[in-house]
């Protein structure tokens, strides 16, 4: 290179960055917003779960060893909203698969407007869990709300008053766990029809041409070629929504608060209520780490099992 | 064991014509082949005669049976994918065992069928692997068994050894052989290979633009074309047609050489050629070289097969255009391009075609 050149290039330094000038452009804001914003928080509160700190207290925190884990595994009500998040996950998960690979096998099926109906279906999906949570709760209500109108049930007096887990007044337990997980099914089946879909879709005609020929009936075709064709692809939905259903918070605080009583509430609930609440900062951070270690296990189990279906 | 018969058979997609009305009679345990150019039509009439795809006019009957309006399940017909079309998701053997628990076989009895075709096909090491980890002849393998186990009235085969290499097809060509003289089953097979279904066909329906444009032996096929279009395609290379005017008991090619017709042959073209024009066909085998020959030519290329060779010898046209025909000579003798050579037409091999018809002339007493 001439001289020329390099006063030239050296002058418009600014206008020219280096390509390791552009990746640290790129890397480092990132970077640094992920260890600001995620690792340091992350590692912090696994510190902050083996001591006494409350973050309202002007108080250092206090090292206690393992004070906090036993507490928590000691913790009948604990284990008791642990018990409630599993109930309502495994119901809201086992009827959105059902429902979304329903919903998948309808729309697979082209007629006149199917596009515009797949798109009305994934509605539910878009919207932010905060506002149906709230819009829920207006349908929900007893004196006022939509549903028990369409449902023909518009006497306050005998007719049930859903997430307050009674009907004519008279408690029906169950009745407001059911009506979140309702809530929870309508908002993502949608998700899991498009997964399922996307499945559905990938199956090769000729298979089907193939049992046509072996003279397979629809029922033998669906139960031999459908399923386990798309099995793998519905296993990804449970994992993918069990996780959100273990972590579950907004929905359920929209809707019912936890309650009545504690009925529905739900282990994020709790926790939330234990370090926004109650400030027990160094408490709710060995929950929080008990609940990942819960979901990391529950995850492995499911990607093992994905993982021989597909070995075979 | 199966009787399947074509009665104006037709196919259109939208205005397309697929294949045009067909008639066709499958004899039992005939081994019948469907050959021609991709887009003629030919997997086109497999699949009406599966159900896999629904006519657009005439009927199917398979043992007599109208069949024409019934789901594939119902015709009792069995189907050999190009690309195998096994499941993907189960071993070989829960591959062939399907059709027969689809049906709700007794265990014992499946236990039983799959036995035979296992040793049939020489497959045992298989029957716990996926489709996925086999070869392609394997894959084949495979779906052969699946079609056989059934036992089904006719087995159709969409061109089953497309898919592979050329050694493996040459084996496989035999297997399948060997399993139809085995089984003596109906079996119609479609390939687009002429060679192929030369070897292994009793009889050939030639299709072409969604017409059949011949149906026959594969001798008859080879020796008595029914037009121009047959010639070309059967053989390689193909007949070699030569276009000149008939006059006066010879005809005269437009390089001025002249082709004194079989005495035989002379009422038949009289008769057929009102134009005059007619297109001599012969088989390279069926010129031979001798110095003496009526018909000159000018060595332009030499291929040598081994066994044989071929020459692509150069017939001077009108107005320096020139036309290539192919003559078969034996491997020893080595012609120098350029060199002049002379050649005789074998009399009983020559065959002559309308060339505005393209159809072949056919002699009266013949």
């Amino acid at each position: 290179m001439s001289s020329a050149n390099l006063t030239a290039s050296s002058g418009r330094r600014i206008n020219r960055l280096s390509d390791r000038a552009i990746k640290n452009l790129f890397i480092w804001p990132t970077l640094i917003l992920l260890i600001v914003m995620n690792v340091f928080p992350l590692f912090y509160s696994l510190y902050l779960s083996f001591t006494d700190y409350s973050a309202i207290a002007r108080v250092a925190p206090r090292w206690i060893d393992f004070a906090n884990f036993v507490d928590v595994l000691n913790n009948e009500q604990l284990w008791r909203y642990f018990a409630t998040t599993g109930r309502f996950a495994f119901l809201s998960v086992g009827l959105q698969m059902v429902l979304g690979f329903g919903l998948a096998m309808l729309v697979r099926e082209k007629f006149a407007g199917s596009g515009i109906v797949t798109t009305l279906i994934l509605i539910p999906m878009m919207l932010s869990s905060v506002v149906v949570g709230l819009f829920w709760k207006l349908m929900y209500n007893p004196t006022f709300g939509y549903l028990n109108f369409l449902l023909g049930l518009s006497n306050p007096a005998t007719s049930p008053d859903w997430l307050a887990s009674r009907v004519a007044n008279i408690p029906v337990p169950g009745l407001a766990l059911w009506s979140v997980v309702f809530v929870d099914v309508w908002m993502w089946s949608p998700f899991v029809m498009l997964l399922a879909l996307s499945g559905l879709n990938a199956i090769p005609d000729y298979l089907y041409e193939a049992a046509a020929i072996d003279r397979a009936s629809s029922w033998f075709q669906f139960r031999r070629i459908t399923l386990p064709q798309v099995a793998p692809l519905m296993l990804i939905a449970v994992l993918f929504r069990t996780i959100e259903a273990f972590k579950s918070f907004d929905l359920v605080m929209g809707m019912t608060g936890g309650g009545p009583g504690d009925q529905t509430e739900v282990i994020a609930v709790n926790l939330y209520r234990l370090a926004f609440t109650q400030w027990d900062t160094g408490f709710s951070s060995a929950v929080a780490y008990i609940i990942l270690i819960i979901i990391i296990a529950i995850s492995n189990l499911y990607i093992k099992y994905l993982n021989q279906m597909r070995d075979g | 064991m199966a009787t399947i018969e074509l009665h104006q058979v037709e196919k259109k997609f939208g205005d397309f014509p697929a294949v045009k009305p067909m008639d066709l009679t499958i004899q039992d345990g005939e081994f019948l082949v469907l050959l021609g150019p991709s887009g003629c039509g030919k997997t086109t009439t497999l699949r009406m005669i599966s159900g896999l795809e629904t006519v657009t006019g005439g009927t199917i009957s398979l043992n007599g049976r109208n069949v024409t309006w019934l789901h594939p399940s119902e015709r009792d017909v069995a189907f050999v994918f190009q690309f195998f079309a096994l499941y993907p998701h189960m071993t070989v053997r829960q591959n062939i065992v399907f059709p027969l628990q689809a049906e709700r076989m007794a265990p014992a009895d499946i236990d039983k069928r799959v036995a035979e075709v296992v040793k049939m096909l020489r497959i045992e090491h298989l029957m716990s692997q996926r489709p996925g980890t086999l070869s392609g002849g394997d894959q084949q393998r495979a779906a052969l068994a699946r079609a056989l186990v059934r036992r089904p009235a006719a087995f159709l085969m969409d061109e089953p050894l497309g898919a592979l290499d050329a050694e493996l097809r040459e084996a496989m060509r035999a297997e399948i052989k060997q399993l139809h003289i085995d089984q003596h089953a109906t079996t119609v097979y479609v390939t687009h290979d002429q060679i192929e279904a030369m070897a292994m066909g009793d009889r050939i329906v030639v299709m072409s633009n969604a017409v059949v444009q011949q149906v026959g032996t594969p001798a008859e096929v080879y020796y008595n074309p029914a037009n121009l279009f047959v010639a070309r395609f059967i053989g390689s290379p193909g007949m070699n047609l030569v276009q000149g005017q008939f006059a006066d008991q010879t005809v005269r090619f437009s390089g001025e050489q002249n082709y004194e017709v079989p005495a035989e042959w002379k009422p038949a073209i009289k008769k057929a050629t009102g134009s005059n024009s007619v297109t001599v066909g012969f088989r390279p085998e069926a010129a031979h070289l001798s110095e003496s020959g009526a018909l000159v030519g000018e060595v332009y290329a030499v291929d040598i097969h081994g066994s044989y060779s071929m020459l692509h010898v150069k017939l001077a046209g009108s107005n320096g255009d020139f036309e290539i025909v192919h003559v078969r000579t034996d491997r020893r003798t080595n012609y120098p391009i350029g060199a002049q050579v002379r050649f005789d037409l074998n009399p009983e091999m020559v065959r002559f075609f309308d060339t505005s018809s393209e159809a072949a002339i056919q002699r009266e007493n013949a």
